[in-house]
């Protein structure tokens, strides 16, 4: 039985259409990658399976429990369970590493201060920034502070996290060293893993599956090896990295012969 | 027709605007017993709301008072009753200035930067990251800040009124020459701590909860960009400085209007 059960999602943002009938299953212990180019809803579908937003229709089960009618403090309950790896970060800025990563313990448990500083170590440690606890968000790098808020999200020792595109604007060294940290985290803690992202290479390099999305359905899913050899026109453009081809390389509209002669016309 | 779609608009958005701030409003009541248990987080933001906003508020309620001694000397000494002048400067200051000036201080001062603190926030997704760590933003960042400011603003109102005497008293016994005993004297007896004191601070108790909330509710609804940030901020002191001058013509009518 898969944790994440997603059946027939449809999500509208006023009267776009982002989600069109989206069935997707994720299994736990794997790495799960959603791709897809830019626009087309992978972070919308991540705070639709924390229960941060509401389908309009459809279902999203997470380890059996509909998320979304779930009552509040069930479903923060849930949350806990829940890690996620946002693409800012967002760690809080005025309190300190340390302090970010102890956050969730200090909110939820009534652990004493030195099992406190124990468990941070450890898991700053597994991130490699243990000797950057003191240090404020301010004054890290990108990769650093992604690196902590991965330790703040395996914090409370989820059964599941999801990851915002994390390898965007990362250097070639810290994106070796997410990559690694990712597939490592998911082996040694058990996890279940969501990378939602459009690296293409490196999401292939970690990820069991692979669904990818395009114009508010899922177009293909797969390993990595079966998409690699996809006959699809789209899995093709996508994978190569065409220019144009199913995803258009110009915006839909008027076409260029018609716009110069419709322009000749009006003088 | 666009006039009239534009309007059947605007009307639109102004209800859904404060519904939202209604719904707000709720929510942060709502957290409000959870936050009585955890009140060293209310006791941080008293420090960041009311604390820094003391030196402001000890300089604006000087001046005020030393500008309301020489004004009140002028027009007072023209009937021969300049003696009076501590009941004016101190009914001034009680009744309207004290919780008017100090809460449009307030407004300017830690209004704005509540705005500016929870729209960043918002736009840094440190209140999602919140959200999806289970802990409540509402309970744990905003509520904590209502209480603060709704606390802290009766103490400013409180610190302004006394300085600005402080101020009046100056400018008229030191440097106009009225004499000192009639000053405290009539100021203490012509001043009600009923009709004058505690109305007082219950504007001030007003504003503190008006102002908090649109600044807090201001961050929290504010688009998620420089630009958003920027112009829920000018909402904030704007939209606080209506509701204090309309809310202070309201109170003081329900309050001294049969006077």
């Amino acid at each position: 039985m898969p944790l994440i059960e997603i059946r027939d999602l449809h999500f509208y943002r006023g009267d776009r259409a982002i989600f069109k009938g989206v069935d997707l299953d994720i299994y736990r212990g794997k790495v799960t990658a959603i791709m897809g180019p830019s626009g087309t809803g992978k972070t919308t579908l991540l705070k639709l399976i924390g229960g941060q937003l509401v389908p309009d229709q459809g279902t999203i089960k997470v380890d059996g429990q509909d998320v979304h009618r779930l009552p509040h403090a069930q479903l923060y309950e849930l949350r806990k369970r829940m890690g996620m790896l946002f693409q800012s970060g967002a760690l809080l800025t005025d309190i300190s590493v340390f302090d970010n990563v102890a956050f969730p313990l200090r909110e939820h448990t009534n652990l004493p201060e030195s099992m406190i500083q124990d468990l941070v170590s450890m898991k700053l440690q597994a991130v490699g920034l243990r000797n950057a606890k003191e240090l404020m968000p301010a004054e890290l790098s990108g990769g650093m502070a992604r690196r902590v808020a991965l330790a703040r999200a395996v914090a409370l020792d989820p059964m599941m996290i999801m990851y915002d595109e994390p390898f965007t604007g990362q250097d070639p060294i810290s994106m070796g060293t997410l990559v690694n940290l990712i597939k490592r985290i998911n082996q040694s803690m058990g996890l279940t893993s969501i990378v939602v992202s459009h690296d293409l290479e490196e999401t292939m390099a970690i990820a069991d599956e692979i669904y990818l999305l395009s114009g508010g359905k899922v177009i293909e899913r797969g390993t990595p090896d079966t998409l690699q050899d996809s006959s699809s026109e789209w899995v093709k453009q996508f994978v190569e990295g065409l220019p144009d081809g199913p995803v258009p390389f110009h915006f839909p509209g008027m076409s260029f012969e018609d716009d110069l002669l419709n322009r000749k016309a009006v003088k | 027709m666009g006039t009239i779609q534009r309007l059947g608009q605007w009307a639109i958005g102004t209800s859904e605007r404060l519904g939202r701030g209604y719904l707000f409003l709720m929510a942060i009541l709502a957290g409000i017993p959870g936050s009585l248990f955890r009140f060293s987080l209310v006791i941080q933001q008293i420090y960041s709301v009311g604390v820094l906003s003391v030196l402001l508020i000890l300089i604006s309620g000087l001046f005020v008072g030393m500008v309301l001694g020489l004004q009140g000397y002028n027009t007072l000494v023209d009937f021969g009753a300049e003696e009076s002048l501590g009941v004016m400067v101190s009914l001034s200051l009680v009744r309207e200035l004290g919780p008017v000036v100090s809460a449009l201080l307030f407004a300017g001062r830690a209004g704005s930067a509540l705005t500016a603190e929870i729209g960043l926030m918002k736009s840094t997704e440190q209140l999602s990251g919140m959200e999806m760590m289970a802990v409540d933003p509402i309970r744990r960042v905003i509520t904590p800040r209502f209480l603060a400011g709704f606390i802290s603003l009766p103490f400013l109102a409180a610190i302004f009124s006394a300085v600005g005497i402080l101020g009046g008293y100056l400018v008229g016994y030191g440097l106009l020459g009225v004499d000192d005993g009639a000053f405290w004297t009539q100021m203490q007896t012509k001043t009600d701590w009923y009709d004058d004191i505690l109305n007082g601070v219950i504007k001030s108790i007003v504003f503190g909860f008006v102002v908090t909330w649109i600044a807090l509710f201001e961050g929290h609804d504010a688009i998620p960009t420089s630009e958003g940030v920027g112009r829920a901020t000018t909402r904030t002191v704007v939209h606080s400085a209506f509701a204090i001058l309309g809310l202070d013509f309201v109170l003081t009518a329900l309050m001294f209007g049969d006077v």
